[in-house]
């Protein structure tokens, strides 16, 4: 690890005036995914703002209706909570299939939004990626790909984002609330925070370098029976080759979002008219213009067999 | 820190991960480092009651917490109950990840009482059971070289069993 300076934020404001006054420095949360990249040198921050203890641990209903999720709830606190499970059920089901407990424990609601691509050659220092040193080239697009995006790729890159807690606040209509040094306080859509790889795949998401997340936002429950479904090399702690949430009413219309395919999670509203005619057409729509590798093109089938069997268990 | 319920003071650099500053500096070396990634699980001790990878985890970010070690669950000769399921059901083989184990499952039985579900648990809104299979998910993030995994899981129940 690169040696760094370290402070403790007493307040958002603080934190996001922190970081704008030092220009390589970075929050750290549960620290469950920034030490790690550390500890390789993938990011090498100067100085760190802890911004454990700011009191943004709790889950709030709001006046809508919905929940109001503070940034620093941990994963394990937020499936476990009550009114998550019972009508947000897809969200508990995708936190509980990430990780392992001990990071569940540690991991935030903000830091798992913001944790980066497990692309193999992101990790490989030695190696060319647009993402990790701009400009200099793509390792993976032409190497082992199995893992990688099938769809919304770029030439720059052809990463996946690893989050399964994000695919289930894509198909809830999760709003990101951030603030700026400058006190300016914003609401971004989930569909809007994270980007396409496009030519800078470094930039990952919506948010501006010295915007601080504070809470993410589920508006009103919507019924439905919610699924999760997770497929990976092996039963447990493994990231996703395609994940599926959906939330599926009686009468067959419903939401899917996909993990494990894309750079961000991938969700097409216009294609989910398809739902009631079956998982084929549907996942025909929702990947469509989609441009797999020769490795990883069985995503693409194993999508749609994974969808056929969620809308199975949402109908039986 | 608080460790192990004495009241340690350290000076370190910042870059110091809670494990390190148990093995390195506070001399207790049960507490294991296998991948320092997050990876194994080897690391595994609990703060504030709860079980996390110590490896990723600054200790600068630990002022003030209470920090459980295997040391601190039981000793030679006075063994905790989990720490006595382990010998009894031959838990291990080269016992590299044990300590991790042990703590990991000392906090995994406490999550299931607290209600925390899990990845395998049918209803959502029922109370999480003790089953092999719930063992086995909630153990997932501890990894065993050896594969001493389902004596693992038969000292984990037989330590439930006799708390219930
Ligand atoms: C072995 C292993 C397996 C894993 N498996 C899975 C899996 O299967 N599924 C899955 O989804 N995840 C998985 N993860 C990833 C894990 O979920 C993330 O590491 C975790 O969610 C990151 O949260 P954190 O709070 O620790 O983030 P940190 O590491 O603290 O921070 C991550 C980033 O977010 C920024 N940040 C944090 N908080 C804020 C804020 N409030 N505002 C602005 N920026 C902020 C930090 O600056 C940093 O850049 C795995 C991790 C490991 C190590
Ligand atoms: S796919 Fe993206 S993350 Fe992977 S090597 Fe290419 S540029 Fe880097
Ligand atoms: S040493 Fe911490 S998880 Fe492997
Ligand atoms: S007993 Fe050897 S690694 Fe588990």
């Amino acid at each position: 690890m690169r040696p760094f300076t370290y402070e403790r934020a007493r307040s958002p404001a603080e934190a996001a005036t922190a970081v704008a006054r030092q220009p390589d420095s970075k929050f750290i949360a549960g620290g469950t995914n920034l030490l790690d990249l550390m500890k390789l040198q993938i990011e090498t921050p100067a100085h760190l703002i802890d911004v454990n203890g700011l009191g943004l641990d709790r889950i709030e209903a709001t006046p809508e209706g919905g929940l109001r999720i503070g940034a620093l709830v941990r994963n394990t606190s937020l499936a476990a909570d009550e009114r998550v499970r019972r009508d947000y059920g897809v969200l508990a089901r995708a936190l509980l299939a990430g990780a392992s407990g001990q990071l569940r424990n540690k991991a935030t609601t903000a830091g798992n939004l913001l944790q980066r691509t497990r692309c193999p050659y992101f990790y490989g220092t030695a190696q060319p990626c647009n993402k990790r040193q701009p400009g200099s080239g793509c390792a993976a697009i032409g190497g082992v790909t199995r893992q990688l995006g099938v769809i919304g790729t770029s030439e720059a890159c052809i990463a996946t984002h690893p989050s399964d807690m994000a695919v289930a606040m894509r198909a809830l209509d999760a709003v990101v609330e951030t603030i700026r040094a400058d006190g300016t306080a914003r609401r971004i859509p989930i569909a809007e925070f994270h980007r396409l790889p496009g030519e800078t795949p470094h930039i990952e998401t919506a948010m501006a370098r010295d915007e601080f997340i504070t809470a993410v936002t589920l508006p009103p429950p919507i019924g439905g029976r919610h699924v999760y479904r997770k497929v990976r090399d092996r039963a447990s702690y493994a990231f996703a080759l395609v994940s599926v949430a959906a939330v599926v009413q009686r009468d067959g219309t419903g939401r899917v979002a996909l993990g494990g395919v894309a750079h961000k999670p991938w969700r097409v509203e216009a294609a989910e008219a398809e739902l009631p005619r079956g998982a084929k057409q549907a996942m025909a729509a929702i990947l469509d213009g989609a441009q797999p590798t020769h490795d990883n093109a069985f995503k693409v089938t194993l999508a749609e067999r994974t969808l056929a069997s969620v809308l199975a268990e949402a109908r039986g | 820190m608080r460790v192990n319920g004495d009241v340690r003071a350290i000076q370190l650099d910042t870059r110091t991960t809670l494990l390190d500053a148990l093995r390195e500096h506070l001399q207790l070396t049960g507490s294991k480092k296998g991948c320092d990634h997050g990876q194994c699980g080897a690391c595994t001790v609990m703060v504030n009651g709860q079980r996390i990878y110590s490896c990723l985890t600054l200790a600068v970010m630990h002022d003030g917490d209470a920090i459980t070690t295997i040391e601190g669950l039981g000793q030679p000769g006075n063994l905790h109950p989990m720490q006595a399921a382990f010998v009894r059901h031959d838990g291990y083989q080269c016992g590299y990840c044990t300590p991790g184990q042990i703590c990991a499952s000392v906090a995994a039985l406490e999550e299931i009482k607290a209600g925390v579900p899990s990845h395998v648990t049918a209803d959502l809104m029922a109370m999480p059971q003790v089953t092999a299979e719930e063992l086995r998910e909630r153990m997932s993030g501890n990894i065993c070289r050896c594969g001493a995994y389902s004596n693992i899981v038969d000292a984990i129940t037989e330590v439930a069993g006799r708390q219930a």
